[in-house]
This record gives C-alpha cells, structure tokens and sequence, in this order.
C-alpha cells in the first residue's frame, strides 16, 4: 500500500477551503460546578448492606487523572473481605433474594433505577471527576443508560417465565462480577440489573482506577432498602479480582475486561461447573463505501474512536475506506480532529478527555510509537493540552496494513488506524481478518449491500449508517476472542438463569 | 456357503473416506477383531481445515435448505435401520431390540433437528424496541468449526446428539465417535455421503478422546466444544486460549435414550451467536 508523506497530506488540507473562526469563536470556560457532590473522602467495602474497613486495614488513592490529584481513599479488599462478601451473597440469595416474589425483586430494581435518575448530577460527576470522561458524556450517556438498564430489567423479573417458553428459569445463584474502568457506573449496571432481576445475588468488583461510582451506587442500593447481602461492593485491584474468581462458592462468573485476563479467568474456572460470561476486546472494522454520506461518516468515525477517549471495547479502531473516496474522507477527518475540543473532564464544551490512567498512558503511547516505527503516517490533532494529568491527541494513521500492529492490537485509546479496500469481498475480508468480533460499522445508502455486509460481519454488533449506539433492549457481545454471552435484551437474561430442562454444562 | 465381503472402516473427512494419514488402527473394546483406522492429531487438524472450508457454504445455505439436508439424512438411516442395528450389535451387547430402539431414536432426533433450522431466527432471534430513531434486531449465525466428542454408548444416538443440533445451527464439525464403539459412528459417514450433506460438514474420526481431545481443545481455529463425559479442568483450561464455547454433556447413561433431554433448544444454543444490527429510521 502507497504512504501518504505526511507533507503531501497537509497540501492537500491547505488546497481545500476551511472555516476559519480565528480568535473570534473561542469556547469560554463552562465547568461543571462540584459544590454539593457529596463525595467522600475515604471509602470502605459495602458488604451484607453495612460500611465495612477492610479486614487489611489498606486503602490506596484514587486519583483523578485530569490532574493527577488524589480525590479519594478506597478499600483494598482482601480474600477475608471477599469470603465475606460472598457468604452474605449467599445467604441472601436463598433466604431473601431468590424466595422473594418476583414482583418484588422488580421493584427493588425499579426503585434502583428511579434513585439513579433522581442523584444522576452526583453520579455524572463522580464519573468525570474519577475517570476523566467528558461531563457532557457522564451526564448524557453513561448515567441515563446506567438508569435505563434497570428500569428495563426491572419489568423482566415477573415475567422471566414469558420470555422462555417451555424452559424453567431459575436463578444461577451467587454471582461475582468484575468490571472495567471505561464505564464504571454503566457497567455496574449492565451486570447488577439482569442478574438481580433474575434472582441472583451478587459481589461485584470494579476496577481499581474507578471505584467512585459503584460506591455511590451502593449508597443508592442503601436508600432503595435492597435487602443486605444482595449486593455486595468489593474493591481493590486486581488480586482482589483474582480472589472472587477464585471463591469456590460462586455459582457464576461474568467478566468485563481485556481479553488477556478474560482468558485467564476462563482457565482458572474450567472444569469448575461454574457459569462464565465474557465481555472481552475487540479491534472493529469501520468500513466507508463511496456512496456513503460522507459528512455523516466523518462524524460517525469521530464518535467511533473518540468517544470516551477511545477507551470502548466496541470502538471503530480499524476504518475500511473504499480506495476512491479515501483522500477525500482523510482530509475531512483530519480537519474534523482539529475541531475535537480535549481537555477539563468537567467542562460542559469538552469533546475528549483525560485518559483514564498513566498506564493505559503508557499503553498508548507504546502503542503508537510502534505505529509509526513500521512506517505509518501518523496524523494528530495540533490542539493544546494540559500541563497536569494524562493526556493524549486525537491521532489517525494512514497507511496502515492488515500486518502492522496498531491494526491488529487493541489500542484502547483516541487512535485510528486506516486502511483501504476496493470491493465489498476485499472489505469483508479485511474486517474478519481479526481474533476479535465484538463490533463492526458500514456506512453505504445501498440498503441490499447494507444487509449482505451485515450478514458477513463476525461481530456481535453491526452499527450501519451510525456507530457506538447502546441500549438496554439491545443485546451486546463478542463473537470469537471477544468472549461469549450476551448483556441486554431478551437473550441478556439467558446468562443469569439456569433452566430446567437444560442438560448441559459450562466449562 | 458364501464368503462374505468385510466392510473396512475408515474416517470421514471432507466427504471422503480416508485411512489414517499415521497408518494406525485399533481394535475398539467393543468390537474385537475389527481393525478400524485411528485418527491422529494430523487427521484431526486435516478435518478442521475441512470443516473450515465447509463453513460458509454450509451457514450460507437457506435455513429451510439445510432443514431438507437434515431429514433426507433422517431418511438414509430410516433406509438402512436394518444394517445399522447390526452395526449396533456388532460393536456392543445390545439386544436386537434394544439396537433397533436406538434406530429408531436415533431418526427421530434426526428428524426433530432436520425441523429447527428454519426457525431458530424466530426462537433465539428479537426485534429490540430501543430509545431511539433506529432499527433494531438480533439475529443467529453459526460460530463456526466446532468439535466434538460422543459418548461411549449409545454409539449411534450419542453420535448424532452431539452433532447434528450443531450443525442445526449452521457450524461444521469435528466429531469423534464412540471410542469403545466405533463402527455405528463410522458407518454414519456412508448416509452423509448420499444425504447431500455438503463435504466436510460434519467429519467423523474414531481414536482416542485421550489423544485427540486435548487437540481439540487448543486449536486455534475452532470455535468451541460439546464433548459427552465430565467437564475436565485441563481441557477447558486449554481451550480458554482462544476463548472457545464449552460445553460438557455429562448425562447418566439412561439419559442419552432420552428425546426430551436431546431434543431441546439448549443444545443448540450455546453454539449460535446472536448478532444485533442498527440502522438510523428517518425520513
């Protein structure tokens, strides 16, 4: 494949007209005030509905990574903590939680959702403040769709019987789940809500960097008078993970996170009996014909790998441009990336972002320098960044091939790769050509080759004409290496529920 | 008296009846005197490239097309119950009686998944009312090469209990038949190959499960396995390396007589993989 010098792609930026705003349409300053968030200075372990220090007496800092401030202590629970954890799990699965009349447990999970909606600026801020997310996404994305999966799941709990005819629903038991810092609170959501409304009781531990918001939600569970024990919060980092993986009396675990640990997990658990559910990585396809709307690609391959710092399993990491309209749409993107404003978390005008932490820092720029040290071109936003916190341009690659490895490893951050093909065939070739098959995009106005794509696409999710669109009706997850089991939706609940009539077993 | 011609029993791969590339046999527990080819770890990888290269066309087929595939092969074995049963006996001591229950069985799950394809969008498959202007749907697709281990006994009707509701499904598959009891299992291949059952969709190889599971569970290019027996740690553990679908079978023997526990959308749904497409509604 032809390199474009990186001079001959600035020309071509030059030679094409541009809104030129100039010193006249400068953003001011709109921050997000923090004045009544109630935050904490120090956090312990939410275990059997009581405040508990952990049995090791260590809290670590939780920083915000816009600038590398301390914002808070959290718990480093340890395996004691975790026993605990789960033992109450357990006694609350069969002697409240899984007895309980389904109507019941609905409108526990109701009220969840209701109290989310009714603390959603606490939540939203929290968010930004601990994760370095954009408020503008916290308060408008994260936080409504954290609400909307309750709600959802909440009418699911009477009426579990209706969506698999035929088949007992019962539920697994005691679950433990561990989620990742990209979506803290909506993650939390996407495990807590379907396996409470499926009978299950739970241990949930969220990742180290984020554990604010979970927190938060425990409070919320503390209000809701969720019975103790139904939901139990332990934090820590990854050994703490490694313990409830670990626990011999969790009847399932379902997993958030990187493939690498997903695999793990997956070998620590095997022959065990136990349920696994994985949500794992992914390395999506964006494919761009030339009779796609091409304002509209732009945009959508903006909100595809820029979203959320590009910190999104599903991101559209890879962009498939149909030969023809490449120069044009590169050009279009790159002057789009000089329009994402980066920068405070907590600024309402904020597009981008902090990146969640130093090591996924690190991980990025690693990443990139490999990018350009096998011969990628690499583009970059010239935008101004902090001095404080973690920080990294909005970038696009050109030039790349299948081979090079910012096409083939998750990045897991603001940085595209693109690449070319001329026919639909070459197009689904290259989008399959990946272990991973979490998500993919195509943008045509062809409606027939739309659903020939869709067809070919090994990927759990297929955005066409638009990208990264969630929802809670809507089920999501990987095919192949980007893990197995489905959140959202009818078949979310087949996760959380055993059945009597099924006479196989996991493992 | 007549000298009857003895059948040789060899593998099914690609729609072709190979030896052993290693040359090997074996005289199963079962059937004493009889030298049937044993596969190797090579026959193994050489019938999941063939499984591969089956894989689209077979999931390309119509639901409805692949549904007549499965009960034209209901029909071969209705045809040929009465070798079957002899297969049967040959190779274990069952009654004549008890075989030909197993015959019968055995077509009636043929025919109970030759019945699912064409519905299974309808069963697993949604349109998701979402919070916005968009279409929105889940559909089911194959996931892909799978393997896949019989039980001892029953050798015919544990055989296809853990195929054909995965290539109901649209997979391709490795199965290693009954390893005490291998002929019945072979013999399949013979009503695959007149049942237009497309080469390479569903490959049969009798050997040892201790030397071949273990390949199973590590290779790279499938996707996931049913295996009759205990779930093991190890090879789960193996299989973790490309994040397959596992499933164990692990039913008291009384049971793989059972329909109602064979017959039932969960053995085919572990092996789907529910896609969900968007598309923006406007003007």
């Amino acid at each position: 494949m032809t390199q474009l010098p990186e001079k001959q792609s600035s020309t071509r930026e030059e030679s094409r007209p541009q809104l030129v705003f100039g010193e006249r349409w400068v953003y001011e300053p709109a921050p997000q005030s923090l004045a009544d968030v109630p935050a904490r200075e120090k956090y312990d372990l939410f275990i059997n509905g009581k405040w508990a220090a952990p049995k090791g007496r260590k809290h670590f800092d939780s920083v915000n990574p816009a600038t590398e401030q301390v914002i808070a202590r959290v718990a480093q629970a340890g395996k004691a903590d975790v026993d605990a954890a789960v033992k109450a799990a357990r006694v609350a699965q069969t002697k409240v939680w899984g007895p309980m009349a389904p109507r019941d447990r609905a409108r526990y999970v109701f009220r969840i959702a209701r109290l989310i909606q009714e603390r959603s600026r606490e939540l939203a801020c929290l968010e930004s403040l601990d994760g370095g997310k954009p408020i503008r996404e916290s308060r408008d994305v994260d936080v409504p769709l954290a609400a909307g999966h309750f709600f959802y799941h909440a009418g699911w709990a009477d009426k579990l019987h209706l969506a698999f005819p035929g088949s007992k629903p019962s539920p697994v038991g005691v679950v433990g789940q561990i989620i990742p810092w990209n979506f803290p609170l909506l993650m939390a959501a996407w495990k807590l809500a379907p396996a409470l409304a499926c009978g299950n009781t739970v241990v949930l531990k969220p990742a180290e960097t984020t554990s604010l918001t979970a927190l938060h939600l425990a409070q919320i569970l503390e209000q809701a008078e969720l019975p103790p024990g139904v939901v139990n919060i332990v934090t820590g980092d990854g050994r703490t993970g490694g313990a409830l993986v670990e626990h011999p009396d969790l009847d399932k675990l379902a997993f958030t996170g990187s493939t690498a640990v997903g695999q793990s997990i997956q070998r620590s658990l095997a022959g065990s009996g136990k349920d696994l559910t994985l949500e794992l990585g992914g390395k999506a396809a964006h494919i761009v014909f030339d009779d796609a709307a091409l304002d509209q690609a732009v945009e959508g391959i903006v909100k595809g790998i820029f979203f959320n710092q590009g910190h999104v399993c599903c991101a559209g990491s890879r962009l498939l441009v149909q030969e023809s309209i490449h120069d044009a749409l590169l050009d279009k993107l790159l002057a789009r990336i000089e329009r994402i404003r980066v920068g405070d978390p907590l600024d309402k005008n904020t597009d981008m972002g902090a990146i969640n932490s130093s090591e996924q820092l690190q991980r990025i720029e690693a990443l990139v320098e490999a990018g350009v040290a096998e011969g990628c071109t690499l583009h970059q936003s010239t935008c101004t960044l902090p001095n404080k916190g973690y920080w990294f341009r909005p970038s696009v690659f050109s030039g790349v091939s299948l081979s090079h490895r910012i096409a083939r490893e998750e990045i897991f951050g603001p940085v595209l790769s693109v690449m070319t093909f001329r026919t639909p065939a070459e197009a689904v070739e290259k989008a399959n050509n990946t272990a991973y098959g979490l998500s993919a995009g195509i943008w045509t106005d062809k409606g027939s080759r739309i659903l020939w794509m869709a067809e070919r696409m090994r990927a759990g999710v297929v955005w066409n004409n638009t990208f990264n669109q969630f929802d809670p009706a809507s089920p999501f997850g990987g095919f192949k290496e980007s893990g197995f089991g489905r959140e959202g939706g009818r078949q979310g609940l087949e996760a959380y529920l055993r059945f009597h009539d099924d006479t196989l077993v996991q493992g | 008296m007549r000298v009857p011609v003895k059948k040789t029993y060899k593998l099914f791969v690609g729609g072709k009846f190979p030896r052993s590339e290693s040359g090997r046999t074996f005289e199963p527990a079962d059937a004493p005197g009889t030298n049937v080819a044993r596969a190797s770890r090579k026959d193994l990888r050489d019938a999941i490239v063939a499984a591969r290269a089956a894989q689209s066309g077979w999931a390309g087929r119509t639901g409805y097309n692949r549904g007549q595939i499965l009960y034209r092969l209901a029909e071969m074995i209705e045809t040929h119950a009465a070798s079957l049963v002899d297969e049967i006996r040959a190779c274990s001591r069952k009654s004549q009686a008890a075989a030909e229950r197993e015959v019968e069985a055995s077509i009636d799950l043929v025919t109970w998944y030759a019945g699912l394809p064409d519905k299974l969008q309808q069963l697993l498959g949604a349109q998701n009312e979402v919070s916005g202007p968009f279409f929105n749907f889940s559909t089911v697709e194959p996931s892909g090469v799978l393997c896949a281990a019989a039980p001892d006994a029953p050798s015919l009707l544990g055989a296809l209990a853990v195929s054909v509701p995965l290539i109901a499904g649209g997979n391709t598959v490795v199965l290693l038949v009954s390893e005490a009891s291998p002929l019945v299992g072979l013999a399949l291949g013979e009503l695959l190959a007149v049942s237009d059952v497309p080469g390479g969709t569903l490959n049969l190889l009798a050997g040892q499960r201790d030397e071949l599971l273990p390949e199973m569970a590590k290779h790279r290019d499938v996707n996931g396995l049913l295996f009759a027996g205990t779930p093991d740690p190890e090879l789960g553990a193996a299989s973790a390396d490309s994040v397959k679908r596992v499933r164990w079978a692990d039913l008291p023997e009384r049971d793989w007589s059972k329909l109602d526990k064979l017959c039932t959308l969960h053995w085919a749904r572990p092996f789907v993989e529910v896609k969900t497409l968007w598309h923006p509604k406007a003007p």
